[in-house]
Parts: structure tokens; sequence; C-alpha cells
């Protein structure tokens, strides 16, 4: 095989694993603060993908201008959410946060079927088709943007995280939830903005994951289960790491499809993530849980 | 058998003693369609029963027990179409490579402190990894499909497990029994209380001098093989494997619904929750049905807010509130 | 939402066989009234898409069935929702609820399990599509298939493509394959080894490239479909694939001979909606219908009528041919008797049908062995029919034109 063969399916594997990063981006943040497991990540990210396509259909507007509104949308979304279900279950048992999400995940997957129905969307912008190429390497313009796109939203979710008062308030809460009742702060308030924030992420990776595939209803579960895989790769709780697990995960499926059988891609996803459950618990950037 | 039931009040005991008896005699008078569904049940109930073990009494939270199902069911699949070997023989090889397979990621995940949500997860990857491995695996149809050989329903052949639904209903709820004892005598054991004391603070546990590796990983191996005796069930019950609809992490879902909603750690938990959940499903979508209501999808999301409900209402299950209520609690 | 309303007012509103069916009193069996037919389709769940589909064939049969002098059939619609443990206990309860047939159910685990439930019940069972072989390998007596199975529209392909290629005068010399890592994918792969050589193709197969069916990106699949330099791709896919694998074929820049589809996608509404002039030039080799066929011209203006999107395609031919077997059984057996509907099956003989071939009917396997596969091809956002000779209503484009002189 021709070595540029290798070039532009790493170039590809990088450009998709940023934007799969952005959605996992979500669910790290969400756990490492509020400590759940949202196992109806990707069903949130569906409903996102489903009203790009939807603005794109009546208005006309492009999914990457509608990512900041559609963000806004599934932000209430999960504050509503947050503070109306989950909120009561913060302290209870995995398994019940866990039937708890996947009775949502059920409900919105079908209530997805009910008002769209069963057959695929998508969009179809000006640019679509368009690749840059570079030499020999050819690059999906499509992508690009996408990739650019993630990199700004998880860059300005660092510096809120970083530098606002909200920001510093949420990561006081993560790291110490009895300390940050005693200086008085609203954590539950806070929990609802964190799961607010992590499905605005998701929000953001649908707008633009749009771009990429098509959305059906059923499409939710292996995203959520994508989403899982990249967080505890990269660490849950790191916001680097899952951009880092997205685009680790993301060239190695697709250096996986060149060199071995595709269909066997997610495989080498899977094995990538039991070798790091077993020799870096906490994640590639994940610090040592306590 | 009265060790077995010692501290079970005469009301549990009258209770069990009735829903038993119902069950033995549920085929003369019922027809083959509430068979089905009584099997499906029983299904639930039984995988439910075995996946209670590793989750309700051992503390240990596993989401991908459709890889043992899975191994099971191949397993006895592959020998009595390749070799015509019996699946109560083929279970012989099905067992330990189940209880192996369990012993292989309990083994892992215990050594290397893998705990939690994090536990759940590597759970999900080895079943994700199966699928995709049984999707290649030729010698079984592969992602193609694995069938069974059909011959006519003329009699029952239980050594083949070859027959009418009733021997399997029968068969189904034998086994259903017998885990439920066996779950009581566990607990009942010193095993049952070291699981116990690990499921409620796995660090007094240690202080006290259990060895919780040990007797965690006896929670997953003996979880690991009942489980895949459901998968023997599923293969001759079914005829047909594919690895899509065997691993998939739905199935590791849909199995430990029944124990969850039913009440987990209890013995009558996943028993209560299969019926109630089956139940659900087939009452919505005949009531659907019967109104005139036929929208695919609506009773899904109706059945999912039943879910939601129960679980906010009763997070410990809906068998801990009942016993309450009916006064059948525990007197240990 | 818009186009769930219109099937829901069709529904309810639609054909008499639907009228009937919510009316649903305890009709007297025996002849002059209707068939009672549960038709088992995978209508939410993963196979939503294709199950709905089927549905619109089941929809539109009523007045057709009507017009050719056959017994009424009273519809019993069930969701199998893409699982077979819900299949084999609908199926059970369609019977208890009194279906005198079975109709269904797309997929071949699902048709597998109900097909348990049929043979044992003695109740006739009509296979609407599902390829897998085995389904009429396993000796059943109440279960049959209007629908080619994978070595057979293997054959048929392979035909038909040299018949267009001979008759273009521009042979490929080397394909790659490309095909979905499901049970129809593998079942097309494996029948590919012992059908090809049988027909002494112009091309050899340089590399067989399998993927997930939930593939979310084929963008390294086209990449190495694109390095191994053949002249066409062969594909056995899926819709939403086909839609994948067409824009990175564009997006990479690889403009192959053409594309000869062996199984559903490339075809479908939707692909052809979604790419608009890119949806030109694939050539799809599957079971069709044979638009010079009388019939076939009803169920044309049946689905215009009521889905004026949509366009016929094999999902509706072959379910409602399902229920025209059942239909001509019933009328022929003049009894809803399972056993003489059974026989009445066994010996039909359907010259006046939709799909491609001489008519309906079935061997001792239960499987109609006649059965022909067309090759189709994307025109203008239409579907033309170039093969086979004889039931074709245009010439095909071969090789197709570039994806990069579209404009």
């Amino acid at each position: 095989m021709p070595l540029d063969i290798y070039l532009n399916v790493a170039v590809s594997g990088l450009l998709t694993g940023l934007v799969y990063g952005l959605m996992a981006l979500g669910l790290s943040v969400i756990f490492g603060v509020v400590r759940v497991v949202n196992f109806a990540h990707g069903e949130m990210m569906t409903i996102a993908m489903y009203l790009a396509i939807l603005a794109f259909a009546t208005l006309g507007l492009d999914p990457l201008v509608m990512m900041v509104p559609i963000a806004g949308v599934l932000f209430a979304l999960g504050y509503v959410m947050q503070a109306g279900m989950i909120n009561p279950f913060i302290n209870r048992p995995e398994h019940a946060q866990f039937i708890l999400l996947v009775a949502v995940a059920i409900i919105m997957v079908n209530v997805l079927l009910l008002i769209f129905g069963p057959d695929a969307r998508n969009v179809q912008t000006g640019y679509s088709f368009d690749s840059f190429a570079f030499g020999r390497i050819i690059v999906d313009a499509t992508k690009v943007y996408a990739g650019a796109a993630a990199i700004v939203v998880a860059a300005a979710l660092f510096a809120f995280f970083r530098f606002s008062f909200v920001g510093k308030a949420i990561r006081a809460c993560a790291d110490n939830y009895t300390g940050a009742l005693v200086v008085g702060l609203d954590v539950k308030r806070l929990y609802a903005l964190t799961f607010g924030l992590g499905a605005a992420c998701v929000g953001a990776a649908g707008s633009m994951l749009v771009l990429i595939i098509d959305v059906t209803p059923a499409l939710g579960p292996a995203y959520t289960l994508l989403a899982f895989v990249i967080v505890i790769t990269g660490g849950l709780g790191s916001m680097g790491g899952a951009l880092l697990g997205g685009v680790l995960i993301g060239v190695t499926e697709a250096m996986a499809g060149l060199l071995f059988t595709p269909s066997a891609k997610s495989m080498f996803a899977f094995a990538i993530l039991v070798l790091v459950l077993l020799f870096r618990p906490q994640g590639l950037m994940g610090k040592r849980a306590s | 058998m009265r060790e077995l039931l010692a501290g079970v009040p005469g009301r549990g005991l009258a209770l069990i003693a009735a829903l038993l008896a119902g069950l033995l005699a549920a085929p003369f008078f019922a027809n083959d369609y509430l068979i089905t569904v009584l099997i499906l049940i029983l299904y639930f109930a039984y995988a439910g029963q075995a996946w209670n073990i590793m989750m309700g009494f051992a503390g240990q939270l596993s989401l991908g027990h459709a890889l043992y199902v899975g191994l099971g069911a191949y397993t006895t699949a592959a020998l009595y179409v390749h070799f015509g070997v019996a699946p109560w023989i083929g279970l012989l090889a099905a067992l330990p490579i189940a209880m192996t397979a369990g012993a292989i990621i309990g083994f892992l995940a215990f050594r290397f402190g893998v705990a939690g949500v994090y536990f759940a997860i590597l759970t999900i990857a080895f079943a994700e990894f199966a699928r995709i491995g049984f999707d290649h695996l030729s010698y079984v149809g592969g992602s193609g499909g694995f069938f069974l050989p059909v011959a006519q329903y003329a009699e029952n052949d239980l050594w083949n497990l070859r027959g009418k639904p009733v021997m399997f209903y029968y068969l189904m709820l034998a086994l259903t029994v017998a885990a439920f004892l066996v779950c009581h005598a566990l607990l009942r054991s010193r095993i049952g209380y070291y699981w116990l004391a690990i499921r409620e603070d796995e660090e007094a546990a240690r202080a006290l001098g259990i060895d919780t590796f040990r007797y965690k990983m006896l929670a997953v191996v003996i979880s690991a093989g009942m489980t895949s005796l459901a998968g023997v069930f599923f293969a001759f019950y079914y005829n047909n494997l594919f690895p899509e609809q065997v691993f998939h992490i739905s199935r590791s879902i849909e199995l430990i619904l029944a124990p969850i909603i039913g009440g987990i750690g209890t013995l009558f938990g996943p028993i209560l929750g299969a019926f109630l959940l089956t139940g659900l499903s087939e009452g919505v979508t005949e009531s659907l049905h019967a109104l005139g209501f036929e929208i695919p999808g609506a009773k899904q999301v109706f059945y999912g807010i039943c879910l939601l409900v129960v679980v906010m209402a009763l997070p410990d299950g809906i068998w801990p509130w009942l016993a309450r209520r009916l006064g059948l609690e525990r007197r240990s | 939402m818009i186009r769930h309303r219109i099937s829901r007012r069709s529904l309810l509103a639609g054909t008499a066989v639907t009228a009937t069916m919510l009316a649903a009193p305890a009709i007297v069996r025996g002849q002059g009234s209707a068939l009672k037919v549960g038709v088992l389709l995978p209508r939410s769940g993963a196979q939503a898409g294709i199950g709905q589909d089927c549905h619109r064939g089941v929809e539109i049969a009523g007045p057709i069935l009507k017009d050719l002098g056959l017994p009424d059939l009273q519809i019993m619609s069930a969701d199998t929702e893409t699982n077979v443990e819900v299949a084999r206990a609908r199926a059970e309860k369609l019977i208890a609820d009194g279906a005198q047939l079975l109709v269904g159910a797309f997929d071949s685990g699902q048709s597998t399990a109900i097909a348990q439930v049929a043979e044992q019940k003695g109740i006739p069972y009509v296979i609407n599509i599902a390829a897998a072989p085995a389904i009429t390998e396993q000796g059943y007596k109440f279960v049959f298939r209007n629908f080619p199975t994978a070595p057979m529209i293997l054959g048929d392909a392979f035909a038909n493509q040299k018949e267009i290629f001979t008759a273009a005068g521009k042979d490929p010399k080397t394909v790659v394959f490309l095909h979905v890592n499901d049970t129809f994918g593998t079942a097309m792969q494996k029948g590919i080894g012992a059908v090809l050589p049988k027909f002494n193709m112009p091309y050899t197969i340089k590399e067989t490239i399998a993927y997930d069916p939930t593939a979310r990106d084929l963008s390294v699949e086209v990449a190495k479909a694109k390095a191994t330099g053949a002249d066409a791709l062969l594909v056995v896919s899926r819709l939403n694939d086909a839609i994948l694998l067409t824009r990175e074929l564009i997006k990479q820049r690889w403009s192959p001979m053409g594309v000869l589809s062996m199984g559903p996608g490339w075809y479908e509404d939707q692909y052809i909606k979604t790419l608009g002039k890119m949806s030109d030039g694939p050539l799809s080799f599957v079971p069709w219908y044979d638009p010079n066929k009388k019939l076939s011209k009803a169920l044309e203006g049946a689905l215009a009528k009521k889905y004026p999107e949509i366009a016929l395609n094999t999902n509706h031919i072959y379910t409602f041919e399902a229920l025209l077997v059942a239909a001509d059984a019933y009328k022929r057996a003049a009894s809803t008797d399972p056993k003489a509907l059974a026989d009445a099956i066994r010996t039909t003989d359907i010259k006046d049908n939709v799909s491609t071939g001489p008519g309906i009917s079935f061997n001792a396997k239960g499987q109609n062995d006649k059965l022909k596969n067309a090759a189709i091809q994307n025109r203008g956002g239409k579907l033309v029919t170039v093969a086979p000779k004889g039931a074709t209503n245009a010439t095909a484009e071969w090789p197709m034109k570039p994806y990069d002189k579209r404009g």
C-alpha cells in the first residue's frame, strides 16, 4: 500500500476523533463533577442532531451556525434533567442511577421515532462533498470545520472552568462535595449547571456530527458507548483527556481498519479501553481518585 | 428443605406455594401465547437471579452479562450442530468456558482495583469485544447467524432439548426454582454473609479478615456459570443465534432490569420484576392495540415512563416495599 | 410528524381491509368471511425504517386484491420491535387471537423465530423478505418464501452484469468487494465464492473489505478500496452506509467505472433524496418488479396515490406479494383451515404478479425458486430497469458518469 494512504487515514481519524472527543467531553464534565454516569448521552446527542436538521430544513440555517443555539437548548434540557430528576439520585447507588438514565434513554429514542419516523435524516450543505487536497493527501472539508469547532468549544469550556467564578465553584464541588456545602455553595444548582454544560457540549457535538453522519432515532446507544470508551480512556473528569481519548480512539479505529479488517475495528477501541482500565484506571490524563 | 426455608414467615411460604402451584398448573389452562410469555418471564427471572448474585449479593455491578448468555448459547449450540453433542453434555464445556471468562474479568478487575462504574464499563467492554469477535467467527456462522436444525415437534426430547414450548416452560420453571433455592442457600451460608459484608463496606469486610478478592471472584464465577445456563436455553429454544442479538449491550440491560425493578439483593425481586416488566410490556402492547393506537414506538415510550416512575418512587425496588406492605419481612 | 399523520389517517380511513380490522369483531369463520392474516414487521427498533416501509405494501394491498377478484384479508398487524423474542411472542399472540396465516418479518432471525411457531401450530407462514438460505432448508411444512436466497440473488446479479457489460462493450477487469458484516452481507459474501466461478466473469475480485453494520465513518474503507486501484466497486450494503460510501467516494475523489450493488441502499428513496444528482449511476442487482407487468402498474399507481413521494421498491413488492399468495390460496382452498391453506399455497401458480420472473410457485421446500432478479439504475432521480432482457424499460449507462463531471 502506498504511504500516503496511511497519512490520509490518520488525518481523517484525527479529525473524526476530535468531534467524538467533544461529544465525550460532555460526559466527562458531568461525571467529573456530579459523579453520575449519563447513560442517555448518545440519545441527547441525537436530539441535538434532529434539532440541527429541523433548523436546516425549515430555516435553511447551517448546522455550524446553529451550534450555539442548539447548545443552549441542550443546556436547558440538561439543567432541567438534573434539577428535576437526577439530583435526588446523587447519593443513590450506581445501578439506580443507571436504570434512571436508561429509562430516559428509552423514552428519548422512541419519542424521536414517534416524531421523526425511522428514516435517516441529514443535511446537505454546499460544502457536503468538498475536500481539500494537499499534494496526495485529501482532507474532508466538513471534518476540518467540525474538528476546528470542537477545539474552539473545548477551549471555551476550559476557559470557563479555569477563570469564571461559577466554573471555579463547580470545580470546588467536584473536588470536595462536603467542603463546598460548608462554604455555602448551592451544590444542587451547581450540579444542574454542570449537567447543563455537559449537555451543551453534546449539543454542539451533535450539530457538528450531523454534517458527517446521518441520524436515525436508534443512533443514540452506540454513541453513548463510544463516549464511555473515549472518556475512560482519556480520564473521567479530565477535559484534555476527553479530547485526547477521542483522537486516540479515532486514529486507532482508522488504522485498525486499514491494517486489519474494518468490520473489527471497534474491537481495538475496546482493547485499548481494557488496557487503560487495567494499567491506568484513572485514564491517560486523569488524576487518581481518592 | 426445612433448613432451606428457615426464616421465611408462614405467609411467605404460603405465597411461594401458591405461586409454584399456579405455575406448575399453568400449561393445563393457559394458551400457547400465555406459555410463551411465561417462558420469557421465567427466563428473565432466572437470568436476573443469576445476575443478582454478583450485584445484589456481592455488590459488583455487571453490565455485560450478555457475554455469559452468549458463551453458553454458542458453546452448546456449536457442539450440538458440529458434533451432535447433547446440550446437557455440552454444558460440561459451556459452564467452564463461561466461568473462566467470568474469572478472567473478575481477576483483572479485582487485582487491578477496577471498581464501581469502571468495573461496569469493563464488563461492557468484554461483552462488546465478544460481540465483534463472534461476528468474525465463521465456525459458528459469524454475523450471518448460527442456525440449529429444527426437527418436527413430534415428541419432546429433553435430552437433546428438542420439543414443544411446554417442555421449555417446565425446564425454565425448574431452573428458576433451582436458582431461587441455590441463592437462598448461598445467602444463608457463610459465603452469603461475607458477600453482604463486602457489598455494604468492602474496606470494613477486609479489616474483619474476609478475603474479599476470593469471595468477589466466587460471586462472579457462580453468576457467570448460572447465566450461561440461560444461554443454553436461549439457543435451543430460539434455534438461531446472531452475535448482534445475543451479545448486544441492550441484551445485558434487558437482563438486569427485572432484578433492579423487583428489588436488588432480594430473592423475590428478580422474579417479581420479571413478572411485572414482561407483563407490563405485553399489557401495554395489548392495550394500545385495543385502543386502535398502533404507532410504533408508543409502547416503548410508555414502558420507559413506567420504569422511570418506579425507579424514582421506589429506589430499592418493588419487592422490599411490597414485602413491608404484606408483612412478609424476613425475621432473620 | 406530517408523514406520520398521513399514515395514521390512511390507516384508519384507508382500505376496507383495515376498516374491518379496526372493527375487529369475532367474524364467523369459513367461506365468505375475510381470512385473518397476521402481519409481523419490525416497525420499531433498529430496523424500524424497513419495517415501516414494508408496511406500506400492506396498506395498499386491499383494493388491488379486490380488483383481482380475490377474497378479503383481515390484516392483524404486530410490531416485532426488531427483537427475536418479541417476534416469537407476537406470533403466538396473533395465532391466539385467531390469525389463520402469518406474513413477515423482513429479517432472517425474526423470521426463523416466527417460522418455528407457525410450524408447530400448523399455521401457514409466508415470508415476505429474508435471504438467509437456512430458513427453507429446515424441512418446514408450513413455511413459504417468495424471496430469493443469497445464491439466487448472486447468480442473477452476475448474469445481468455480464449482459450489461457486453451491451456497453466495456468490461471492468478488477473489482473491489465492500460488504456490510451483517446477516445479509455475510450470506452474500459466502455465496460469492461458490457462485462467481460458474459465471466466467470478466473481472476478478482484488480485495474483499467487510465493515461493521453500525459503522459511523467509512472513510478508511473507501480509502482502502481506492488504494486497490480496482476498476469498479462491488458492494452489499444498507441505506445509511450506501450514503456514507457515496459521500466518501466523492470526497476522496474516486470515480470507479461504476457501483455494482447487490443489496438495498443504493436505489432507495432516501438515497436519491439525500444525494441529489450524485445519486445517479449506481446499478443495483436486486429482487425487483417487472415494470411491464400489469399488476406492477396497479401497485405503482396505488403507492403513488397514497405516498406520492415514495417510489415502489422491493419492500413494498414482496410484502404485497406475500399477501397476494395468501389471498390466492384462500380463494382456491375455499376454507380457513390451515392445512387446506398450506396445501393451496403449495400448489400456488400465480402468473399475474409483480416481481421479475415467470411468477409465483413454490418448490418442495417452500421456496419460490423461479424468482428472477433485475438490474436497476438510478437515472435523473428515478429508477429504471436495465436487465434482464425482456423486463426492462431502459438501457444501462455504463460506465457511469464520473462524480467530478456532474457540475
